[in-house]
């Protein structure tokens, strides 16, 4: 008797949830809720809705200039999610999202046709670099806050063959420091993540004799400790002495983390600052065509005072074909963040664009359609 | 729901039928008020008692028969739906791995290596710990509970117990890795120091989020499955047994080892079991908790460890259409685990029938 008087309990719960799963399904696409014209405050400005998400590396960026630029033009609404690039590049493809934030330009072999496809028959999908985001290398060690690693030493300490604080490679590195003879926690990013991508570039670029595990989003070195999304690495790197970790210098200034100095190819232990990275980033090339903006980093960059490991991360968005009834807000927000939004950046942690490159997407953004 | 199940509103509302209902002479009687209805459903039943039950039983009865009939079916159907979506999304997947699924031992989707070696033994091998830990425990609490304890505090602290059940896993996970970590790391140090011969206590450091760490938390979250099902069986411990050990002289805990625990050794392997199919699909304290690492170590106290779920839980929000078939693929392996673990259970339970009451 007991029993089905509980059978039918759960049959009846059964029913509820189905019911409620069948009604919750399709909030993700919002249609604009006003009408797009520009008759905002400003001509720049234009109403409506725009749903974006991706890249966690740009989410306090975008954060930013998505609070000013709503603050500049009442009536318009843009939606960030920090999902995650490929999730934001997916999203893209689906439809569910009318611009993407990547760390990793799309994969020619499915991400972008993909996109392409999302934009219509002959449309393709650009990539705009928006954001520098330098990733600080973070060690908590307690009584010593000022470390520098070169790339070799660090593709040793992630690949497993160097596992004390007291190492000799790390001696080396910093002649003068008292190192513990602690344990070297070497935590990574466990989901998929283009600051992974972008690290190891680094580290098979610039330390391909020590680091055998090419570049990837996921994580290929065996062992270390995984964490998820840049704050659990944050947050995980704070609170475990012994710790090293690759972070998105946002995540780096936001906790409050000790960066250390990472030996560049002219042999000078660089800090991280929005001058030094840029400074990479202004000899990355562009190798996009038109409107594409596609950048290829040189970590072995010769610029003297560079700080070598940055990423570039991107909005990926239709070239032509965009919903009408956005373009407008599609337009003026992204300009904005292209124009006045980058002098915003480098108090979050992240460095502006160099000014040609500035300029480049400046015009990309204007050719939108 | 049918008129003529409802005389009172029939008679009010659709005077037209009147003329086809079968208890004309109520037609006059005042209605309106639930003690007139009252009266007349009395009356009715006192005159035509075998009509009026067949219709209820050909309206009520039957719907909700009906009901309860779909409700049991609609439980079959979901299962064979899972089995077969997992089905389904797997075997592109796994077609597509260039290596063996169930050998490999890392996940790298984008290159079409990944296996589930590693999720798989972490997946038992946190399970199994967890139960070590946690299946002690919850025997003492259990004969406390039935055999020590005063009752008013006895049904205060199964109360507590049950409340520990209601604790969502993802607070279970967040206290691991906010507040647990450090004291377990100082464990570990301890016992690498003491017992670092056993090989499970091997490593040398870095500690923190280790088995050790996932394996702790996953014990307090079975241990209110287990301690309620043992409890369960240990009050049905027949008093005469009980009686007759104490009146031969056995002391309280002699009384226990030679009439309670031998009863009741079926349902606390049950239970056990039960606690097991837990901790093998816990997955977001898991995910929290543990290195997430893919590789096989027998060492509790290293940081790493991964399991099948928490692998899910990580790399889900990533993955293209390919890497979630390859989730969904290490899923079906879970679901297979977890169905042995189950018919394992049931299997005992019904070798032993005086302990189906108990589930």
């Amino acid at each position: 008797m007991k029993l089905k008087r509980h059978g039918i309990l759960a049959g009846v719960m059964l029913t509820a949830a189905l019911a409620l799963a069948a009604c919750g399904s399709d909030n993700n696409t919002d249609s604009p809720t006003a009408g797009s014209s520009s008759s905002g405050a400003s001509a720049d400005c234009a109403t409506g809705k725009l749903t974006a998400q991706g890249s966690t590396a740009q989410t306090n960026a975008v954060a930013q200039w998505v609070k000013d630029f709503q603050a500049k033009c009442s009536g318009a609404t843009v939606d960030y999610q920090g999902t995650g690039s490929g999730a934001g590049i997916q999203a893209f493809g689906g439809g569910t999202a009318d611009f993407a934030g990547s760390d990793s330009p799309m994969k020619a072999a499915d991400e972008q046709p993909k996109a392409d496809a999302r934009c219509g028959t002959g449309n393709k999908a650009i990539h705009l670099p928006m954001v520098i985001g330098p990733i600080a290398v973070v060690t908590n060690l307690s009584g010593v806050t000022d470390l520098q690693f070169s790339a070799s030493t660090l593709a040793k300490i992630y690949s497993g063959k160097i596992t004390t604080w007291d190492d000799a490679a790390i001696k080396a590195d910093n002649p003068g420091a008292t190192l513990p003879g602690t344990k070297i926690t070497a935590i990574h990013r466990q989901d998929s993540s283009g600051t992974n991508d972008n690290f190891t570039k680094y580290l098979s670029k610039a330390a391909a004799a020590d680091w055998t595990y090419d570049h990837a989003k996921d994580w290929k070195a065996p062992g270390g400790q995984g964490e998820t999304k840049s704050d659990g690495v944050s947050t995980a790197v704070a609170k475990t002495d012994g710790a090293i970790a690759y972070v998105e210098w946002s995540f780096a200034i936001a906790n409050n983390l000790h960066m250390a100095k990472i030996k560049n190819a002219s042999g000078e232990f660089t800090a991280l600052s929005a001058d030094s990275a840029g400074k990479t980033i202004a000899s990355a090339k562009v190798d996009g065509t038109g409107n594409d903006l596609k950048m290829t980093i040189d970590y072995n960059t010769p610029a003297a005072g560079a700080y070598p490991i940055v990423l570039v991360t991107y909005e990926i968005v239709c070239e032509k074909g965009n919903q009408a009834d956005k373009l407008p807000l599609l337009k003026s927000f992204l300009g904005y963040a292209a124009g006045d939004g980058q002098a915003t950046l480098t108090r979050l942690g992240y460095a502006p664009l160099p000014s040609d490159v500035q300029a480049k997407v400046a015009a990309s953004v204007k050719a939108l359609a | 729901m049918n008129p003529p199940s409802l005389p009172g509103s029939t008679q009010s509302a659709e005077p037209p039928e009147r003329e086809q209902s079968p208890w004309g002479p109520e037609r006059r009687l005042p209605e309106s008020t639930p003690a007139a209805d009252a009266a007349t459903t009395r009356a009715q039943e006192a005159r035509v008692p075998v009509d009026l039950g067949r219709r209820k039983s050909l309206n009520g009865e039957k719907l909700f028969r009906w009901l309860t009939t779909g409700s049991g079916a609609a439980v079959l159907v979901i299962i064979v739906a899972i089995a077969v979506f997992l089905i389904a999304k797997a075997i592109p997947a796994i077609q597509g791995d260039k290596v063996n699924f169930l050998t490999e031992k890392t996940w790298q989707v984008p290159d079409r290596v990944f296996g589930v070696a590693a999720l798989a033994f972490g997946t038992v091998y946190t399970a199994v710990i967890a139960l070590i830990i946690a299946v002690p425990v919850a025997l003492g609490i259990a004969l406390c509970l039935s055999h020590y304890a005063h009752r008013t505090v006895a049904t205060t602290l199964g109360f507590v117990i049950d409340l520990l059940a209601a604790v969502p896993s993802i607070v279970f996970g967040l206290w691991g890795r906010e507040y647990l970590i450090d004291p377990v790391r100082d464990l570990s140090a301890w016992l690498h120091k003491y017992f670092g011969w056993i090989p499970i206590f091997g490593s040398d450091g870095p500690y923190g989020k280790s088995i050790l760490l996932g394996s702790l938390v996953l014990a307090i979250m079975i241990l209110p499955i287990i301690t309620a099902l043992s409890r369960e069986v240990f009050q049905q411990t027949p008093k005469m047994n009980e009686e007759a050990a104490l009146a031969l002289g056995a002391t309280k805990w002699e009384m226990i080892r030679t009439a309670v625990l031998p009863y009741g050794r079926p349902g606390l392997i049950a239970a056990t079991i039960l606690g097991l199919g837990r901790a093998l699909g816990e997955t977001i304290a898991l995910a929290m908790t543990l290195g997430g690492t893919f590789v096989i170590s027998w060492d509790v106290v290293e940081v790493g460890g991964n399991t099948i779920a928490a692998n899910i839980a990580n790399h889900f929000g990533e993955a293209d259409d390919f890497g979630r078939g390859a989730l969904i693929a290490s899923g079906l392996v879970l679901f297979a685990i977890t169905l042995v673990v189950n018919v394992t259970a049931r299997v005992i339970i019904y070798r032993r029938r005086e302990f189906r009451s108990a589930l």
